[in-house]
């Protein structure tokens, strides 16, 4: 990066901060800090809630994923237009008429006080421990390209974004994430743009390429439960992963309550219901226009160059060496029958273009494996480097291929959505703290700056150990899934809690708040004993599965052991 | 504790007839809305199928 990169990413950066602090430096009330204003309209509500979802692991990690996979990972969102039409139709109008702040007084309405307690806890604990890894996973991505201080990367990052969230509270977060929002894309079109141009070869033969070597198979419909990414797994999953995310996660209700009337709201998320599918198809088309290009453009064996450079210069450093070369050979190798491929195909030579695809086919999975070994190589050596340089294949395309200023606005805009989905985050852990813990339970009767005041300080804190959390973090790989399965552990409960109070209307507060109790026992066991019986090992993502129907069979059953002597609260579920 | 935490407090709360407006040219009502939401989804749906079966 040069002085101009520099003045692009701080400018940038600090401009919109600034911006969102100044514009919302006076709040009259609770309702300001917490939902804006409520003049919000349904283009910023609905970019609002893009950006909560699409952190900076987002815009790092899916092209790096597009890359090495392909477009299958875009099946993962075909369940969210779906949930969204079901939020927009069913959760959205009782949020909005019981004029909730956050989505778990609405489980007070709903139940009852220990429930709403309950749910609210569940998010805290689940979101709480998440919060470190927004701004510590792209932190270490960036620190390691760039070759700045991880610790003061995480520092610097998370005192602006805290800055202007507790100073703007809830509308500083949407009027950020806009112009956040125009920051990444502006400098995401710019890099396809760019990555066009310098490609050798048509787009025609781009695609040809890219489909030749199956990057461009968005769509399976194959019923292998080995498989990850199909059709089904998408519709089903990704339906009630959604669900779960925007129904009752207080970071995204947050975001759509602050529309100016229900329609807003509405549209706002439609607005996401309709332009998620094909912003992931960009993001991963991106990532695999950057795979055609290295097919012309050889690229490092390893994308994390520093953690190369360092295994080179240590004991396996003349075996890295020796399958440096081997690799330029065997990259060589295949672009020759990439050439012959495509001449073959321009002459309409059917045949021959067969031939050689498959030639490069084999050459491809030659160069891959020779990119595997050295992998194992440098784990061998240092356990602590993540063997997975996918999430770093992006981010060295930025750095050596685009032109000065538009590198700093794409590390700018990388900043930006580790900037805007934390912001969302502390922003929903300060008011979920508020107005469901310490005017619930603490001070019941005090004035609207109270309150605000109190959200500050609990949205100061929760940033605070956000900070401390990502400092004292390594092993990014192990993190990630940590924080994953903390979410899996916890989440199908607050799912459950939720989808019973809305459809199942004989159930009363304390069969629901048993229920939940004894469901999050459940998915804890089951988590525990893998430890003790590794045969009972299988995927985190079961979990939200088995807590989810475990909590709504119990209350069920709960509720009928009860009876009627329960008197049910249902005051919401009518329309 | 404010009104909002009532049990009962927004039960009577008569619903917002504009917000049952979608104020939208060529969708009228909301059904009109999720239906047009769903066919862009079988639509995105079907063009990817398209691309796929196109490059394989």
């Amino acid at each position: 990066m040069n002085p101009l990169d520099f003045v692009v990413l701080i400018g940038s950066m600090v401009a919109i901060a600034a911006y969102g602090a100044w514009h919302t430096r006076r709040h009259r009330n609770l309702n300001h800090y917490l939902r804006g204003d409520e003049t919000v309209g349904w283009l910023t509500i609905g970019i609002s809630v893009a950006a909560t979802q699409a952190s900076a692991i987002t815009f790092i990690s899916t092209p790096g994923q597009g890359y090495e996979s392909g477009l299958d990972f875009v099946q993962n969102y075909f369940g969210m237009p779906l949930a969204l039409i079901l939020i927009a139709a069913v959760f959205l109008p009782i949020y909005r008429r019981l004029n909730v702040y956050t989505a778990y007084e609405y489980l007070g309405h709903r139940f009852d006080a220990k429930t709403r307690l309950l749910g609210a806890a569940l998010f805290l604990v689940s979101r709480g421990l998440a919060a470190g890894i927004t701004i510590y996973a792209p932190a270490i991505i960036l620190s390691t390209v760039l070759g700045w201080r991880l610790d003061l990367t995480i520092i610097l990052s998370g005192l602006l974004v805290i800055i202007y969230t507790v100073a703007g509270g809830s509308q500083a977060v949407t009027l950020t994430q806009k112009w956040q929002m125009a920051v990444i894309f502006g400098g995401m079109v710019a890099a396809f743009v760019i990555l066009l141009v310098k490609l050798p070869t048509s787009l025609g033969d781009a695609f040809t390429v890219a489909g030749g070597f199956k990057k461009l198979d968005a769509v399976s419909f194959s019923t292998d439960i080995h498989r990850r990414y199909t059709f089904w797994t998408g519709l089903l999953g990704g339906f009630f992963l959604s669900l779960s995310y925007f129904g009752t996660d207080q970071s995204q209700v947050q975001r759509y309550l602050s529309g100016s009337s229900l329609r807003e709201s509405r549209l706002g998320l439609m607005f996401n219901a309709v332009l998620k599918i094909p912003m992931q198809f960009f993001i991963l088309l991106l990532g695999v226009m950057v795979f055609v290009f290295y097919q012309f453009e050889q690229p490092p064996v390893f994308f994390n160059h520093a953690a190369w450079q360092q295994a080179v210069q240590h004991d396996p450093g003349a075996k890295l060496q020796a399958l440096q070369q081997e690799f330029t050979t065997a990259y060589t190798q295949k672009e020759q029958w990439i050439h012959q491929w495509l001449d073959a195909k321009h002459a309409g030579n059917l045949e021959a273009g067969a031939a050689a695809r498959a030639q490069a086919l084999a050459a491809l999975e030659h160069v891959n494996a020779l990119r595997d070994e050295a992998r194992n190589v440098m784990q061998k050596e240092d356990p602590g480097v993540t063997s997975n340089d996918a999430d770093y294949v992006f981010v060295t395309f930025v750095l050596d291929h685009l032109p000065h200023g538009l590198i700093g606005l794409l590390i700018a805009a990388f900043f930006a959505a580790a900037l805007q989905s934390k912001a969302a985050e502390l922003s929903a852990l300060g008011s979920t703290t508020t107005v469901d813990f310490y005017r619930h339970l603490v001070k019941r009767e005090a004035s609207d700056a109270h309150y605000v005041s109190a959200s500050k300080w609990f949205t100061l804190f929760w940033g605070l150990v956000a900070i401390a959390f990502a400092l004292f973090a390594n092993l990014v790989e192990n993190l990630i899934q940590a924080v994953n399965i903390v979410g899996s552990v916890f989440y199908p409960v607050v799912l459950a809690l939720f989808l019973v109070a809305f459809f199942i209307k004989r159930v009363g507060g304390t069969a629901m708040f048993w229920s939940a109790l004894a469901a999050q026992l459940l998915v804890l066991v089951v988590y525990s004993l893998h430890y003790r019986f590794p045969e009972l090992d299988f995927s985190y993502l079961w979990y939200n599965f088995i807590g989810c129907a475990a909590c709504v069979l119990l209350s069920l059953v709960i509720q009928a052991v009860l009876g009627s002597t329960n008197k049910l609260r249902t005051v919401t579920s009518d329309k | 504790m404010k009104s909002s935490e009532a049990n009962t407090a927004s039960v009577d709360v008569p619903p917002d007839n504009r917000d049952e407006l979608t104020s939208l040219p060529w969708l009228r009502t909301w059904r009109g809305v999720y239906l047009f939401v769903f066919s862009c989804f079988v639509l995105w749906v079907v063009l990817l199928l398209a691309l796929t079966m196109s490059f394989s």
